[in-house]
């Protein structure tokens, strides 16, 4: 018998799927042409892309780096593209792009600020990335102070003073428990910095100026000499336009006004000596039917003309001693200050204040949002009525009210006479906004964990704040983190807000500069600029968190 | 043999108890924190109370009754400058709801449309969609609503563009609307003698759909019979309306606007102030509900999607019947939120002068009378009465629909 069957004893070659079935055009097939109304759908965004890009390109690339004006812009433009063409004027940009950064801080000082933020990685650093070495974090809770220092310079003792109210908490909280119990350590860890910061650490830094005052007068007045001789070479020197030439003869004012402040320093205190002495007398002199009041407001209508009048004089003597003692104390300030220049808080501006007050909310907001969050979750009934009030109160109001609380109101909330910063005002408000919002998200964490995990801390035999900070909230915060980046991105974007009540971020600087009548009349650019720059910032951020969401996943 | 008694010898109190004994100490901790909350509270009190006092303006609200004298020029109800500050506050007030209803129902809209749109299998539209959500809840909200205001402001056309025998404007529609920089103009419905009748037809109609859905539905429990409900109820929606308007002579019409003179007359004017701050706001917060959106429908389980097409459902029924139910219960709740975002974002209205509740009471009767305590706890007082009143609803809802478990 023979074997008829035929076996193939050469593979052939493997072949090319069909063109149609492999690479971009199957690509191509599956997922935008995959049926008919997919196709539709797939020209019709093709088309809306490339109208858009169509309108928008050409816009953007004929445009004018280099212009004065918006006039000159038009013109450059209309000279290399033809006379219908219209393009965007960067150099409002390139011009600004300084004052949209930093404000009005003074060009001179713009490493300080540059360092700042240049710390500022380094310090979140260890925050955000978990391979940098631990030690890092001692740096991270001493660069609030630097960046104070930094951005509003003035002597080095005040942000000392404030982190020497936390060294002695925490030494407190150290050493004492052996003898007070744990509880007395607590209260007097939270006790005695706060004596600290509301008596003795503003006296404590104006002796140390008045002391080194003392002492570096000479050298302060031949650093003025200098100052002045340096701008008076300005002022004589050919290349020098008006403006500097203004800016330099201001300059030397001030430096006249400060030798001169610095040469009568004794004069100043004996000055001060004689109307402390003046109002105590006139204070001691007053009737006895308005000796209780301090303002002529409260005096009530049946006291005599000649009674008040001695209650109006009284009055001012103390306002004068005040005003005198206030001067000083700047003098001293000035001429006895260890440290940098120091910027007003009216100076600050562009991106540099967004983050300024979004970084300041954000970190105060964590720790007073996880407080909260507790309180709510707490089974104290009163504790649990007053977070969640605060928390609703806050989460029901727009920022803009709390803003507008911040500049007209918060003043009135404190004892007479106080006044502080804008700028500081407005961050208290802003992290008390956040930490509400923050609150909510933290209790969103929490109420995911399962409850064997509060049982196991229980049963480990943990106490509460053990149990919080071991157990619960690593993972509370865990969970919540992509929450937490998401509130820290609305409240960066939020930062803008603070343009309606009069402070110089990037969109109420745009309105300034359109306001200069060489820019005026200059609006998609100015726009478009800041729009990019909110975009990068919260667009990393938001990819951040979804990083961080991957990486920290623990399941399947 | 002795019995153990299963009470343990009452120590005497002693008071360090109140701290280390756990039966005591939550009150010590309650007892501290009120009189510490109180402390604060009367410090800040009796702070403004003397700041108040020195200032010569104790809290009052008397200002309320006396006349503003400043103009709305965008209003709901009758207003004019000799009307009082309170009858401005609600002015505003109605300013403010009326941004924020028209911007919630067109962000559900855009925001539904762009959702869906995202979740395309569609490669380029799916990216347009994300394109488009990322680029504009990445940047500030005030940021549009200016952006939206220049962009009128800049580029319509002023009305004098549309005089003359060859304008260099057109209205659009038929000469029905007119987009100028200084806000669009619609026609508006005037209604003459017996419009009622037709207006009366129309809700009936409304009352009818609802009492047809709810028939036709216990029709098709009853005997599995399915209608074409959405044809009928389309015709009960116009017809009925219409026939009574042919009926009764025509007896609504509409108010062209017509330029007269340097600018148009008649119709509605819907400044552009309120339509910048209703584009801005409903295209940004459309970003956050098209997120919702994608969120919920992607949350639920591709079992569920599965199980259906097993039991033989056809995709659209699938979608109707088993996905959207489940996913409304993610996306309602995220949807409430950011309505109450969005009213609260439509404060920003003073950033392009459209006179909502913070621009009258916050803005306005604020800097006039010097009152900002009171206008500034009036203000408050209104956001939250919002807010509070649209988060029980919310509450209501989620307890409603939160799946029974043990």
């Amino acid at each position: 018998m023979t074997q008829m069957s035929y076996v193939r004893t050469n593979m052939l070659p493997e072949q090319k799927p069909p063109v149609t079935q492999a690479g971009p055009i199957r690509w191509l097939r599956e997922n935008m042409f995959s049926n008919i109304p997919n196709t539709i759908l797939s020209l019709l965004a093709i088309w809306f892309i490339y109208s858009l890009l169509g309108a928008v390109l050409p816009w953007i690339f004929h445009s004018s780096w280099n212009a004065g004006s918006l006039r000159e812009c038009r013109q450059s433009i209309q000279a290399a593209y033809g006379p219908d063409a219209s393009g965007a004027c960067w150099a409002v940009i390139r011009e600004r792009y300084n004052q949209l950064l930093f404000g009005f801080y003074p060009s001179h000082l713009y490493w300080r600020p540059i360092l700042a933020f240049a710390l500022m990685l380094v310090a979140i650093a260890p925050i955000l990335f978990a391979e940098v070495p631990r030690k890092v974090l001692w740096f991270s809770g001493l660069y609030p102070f630097i960046a104070f220092w930094l951005f509003w310079g003035g002597t080095v003792f005040l942000p000392i003073s404030i982190l020497l109210g936390f060294v002695i908490a925490y030494v407190v909280a150290i050493t004492l428990p052996r003898f007070v119990g744990s509880l007395g350590a607590v209260i007097l860890a939270i006790l005695l910095p706060i004596i600290w910061w509301a008596t003795l650490a503003g006296p404590a830094v104006n002796l140390m100026n008045r002391t080194l005052a003392g002492v570096l007068t000479p050298s302060y007045i031949a650093k003025m000499e200098r100052e002045k001789s340096r701008n008076e070479a300005i002022i004589s020197s050919k290349n020098s336009d008006p403006a500097q030439v203004d800016a330099a003869k201001g300059l030397i004012k001030q430096a006249d006004r400060r030798i001169s402040d610095a040469e009568n320093i004794g004069a100043l205190e004996a000055k001060l000596g004689k109307l402390k002495a003046a109002a105590k007398e006139k204070l001691a002199s007053l009737p006895a039917s308005v000796k209780a009041y301090r303002s002529l407001a409260a005096v009530p209508d049946t006291v005599s003309p000649a009674d008040r009048a001695k209650l109006a004089a009284a009055l001012l003597a103390v306002t004068n001693y005040n005003k005198a003692k206030t001067k000083l104390r700047h003098v001293y300030a000035e001429v006895g200050r260890i440290g940098f220049q120091p910027v007003e808080s009216s100076k600050f501006g562009g991106f540099m204040l967004s983050v300024v007050i979004g970084v300041t909310g954000i970190a105060l907001s964590l720790p007073l949002g996880i407080l909260l969050a507790l309180g709510r979750q707490s089974p104290l009934i009163i504790v649990k009525t007053l977070s969640v009030g605060f928390i609703e109160f806050i989460r029901g109001v727009p920022l803009i009210t709390l803003l507008f609380v911040a500049s007209t109101l918060l003043n009135y909330f404190l004892p007479p006479g106080t006044t502080f910063d804008i700028i500081l005002r407005v961050m208290i408000m802003v992290t008390l906004f956040s930490s509400a919002y923050m609150a909510e998200v933290i209790r969103g964490g929490l109420a995911a964990l399962p409850r064997g995990q509060y049982e196991a801390a229980d049963a480990l035999g943990l106490d509460y704040w053990k149990a919080m900070r071991l157990i619960i909230m690593p993972q509370a915060l865990k969970i919540s983190i992509p929450s937490i980046v998401g509130i820290f991105i609305g409240l960066f974007k939020d930062t803008t807000l603070v343009s309606i009540i009069g402070l110089m971020d990037p969109l109420g600087l745009s309105n300034a500069i359109r306001a200069d009548s060489n820019w005026n009349g200059i609006v998609w650019e100015l726009y478009g600029f800041i729009a990019f720059m909110f975009f990068v910032f919260c667009f990393s951020m938001s990819r951040y968190s979804a990083y961080l969401e991957r990486k920290l996943q623990t399941g399947h | 043999m002795t019995a153990i008694s299963d009470n343990e010898p009452r120590a005497a109190f002693r008071l360090s108890m109140l701290i280390y004994d756990t039966r005591y100490r939550s009150l010590t901790i309650q007892v501290v924190a009120m009189v510490l909350f109180m402390l604060g509270a009367g410090w800040l009190i009796s702070n403004a109370a003397a700041n108040l006092a020195a200032l010569g303006k104790p809290l009052s609200f008397g200002f309320l009754s006396q006349p503003s004298g400043y103009d709305i020029n965008q209003h709901l109800i009758a207003y004019n400058s000799q009307m009082s500050h309170a009858r401005a506050a609600l002015v505003g007030l109605l300013n403010t709801l009326l941004v924020s209803v028209m911007g919630c129902v067109s962000a559900t809209i855009i925001g539904v449309f762009i959702g869906v749109l995202r979740l395309s299998k569609n490669w380029v539209v799916s990216r347009l969609a994300a394109f488009y959500i990322e680029g504009l809840r990445n940047v500030p909200v005030l940021l549009w609503i200016v952006l939206a205001m220049a962009i009128f402001i800049e580029t319509l056309p002023a009305p004098r563009a549309f005089r003359g025998a060859n304008p260099s404007a057109t209205m659009y529609l038929d000469n029905m609307v007119a987009f100028t920089n200084r806000g669009f103009y619609i026609p508006k419905p005037v209604f003459h003698s017996g419009s009622w009748l037709v207006v009366l037809v129309f809700f009936l109609s409304l009352v009818g759909i609802v009492v047809f859905g709810r028939w036709a539905r216990k029709r098709f429990e009853d005997t599995g019979q399915l209608l074409p409900t959405f044809w009928i109820k389309l015709g009960i929606f116009f017809i009925p309306a219409i026939l009574f308007y042919f009926i009764m002579g025509h007896p609504i019409t509409l108010d062209y606007p017509a330029l007269k003179g340097f600018n148009f007359k008649g119709g509605f004017h819907l400044r552009n102030s309120l339509i910048a701050l209703w584009l801005a706001l409903s295209f940004y917060t459309a970003t956050y509900i098209a997120e919702a959106v994608r969120a919920g429908i992607q949350a639920v389980s591709k079992g569920q999607t599965e199980a259906a097409y097993a039991l033989g459902l056809r995709p659209t029924r699938t979608t109707q019947l088993i996905i959207l139910p489940q996913a409304l219960r993610i996306i309602i709740p995220v949807l409430i939120s950011q309505y109450l975002n969005l009213t609260k974002n439509s404060s920003l209205a003073i950033a392009v002068g459209y006179m909502d509740i913070t621009g009258t009471l916050g803005g306005i009767t604020l800097n006039q009378t010097g009152r900002e305590m009171e206008s500034l706890m009036l203000l408050m007082a209104a956001y939250l009465v919002i807010s509070l009143s649209v988060s029980s609803v919310m509450n209501w809802y989620n307890n409603s629909v939160k799946l029974k478990e043990r």
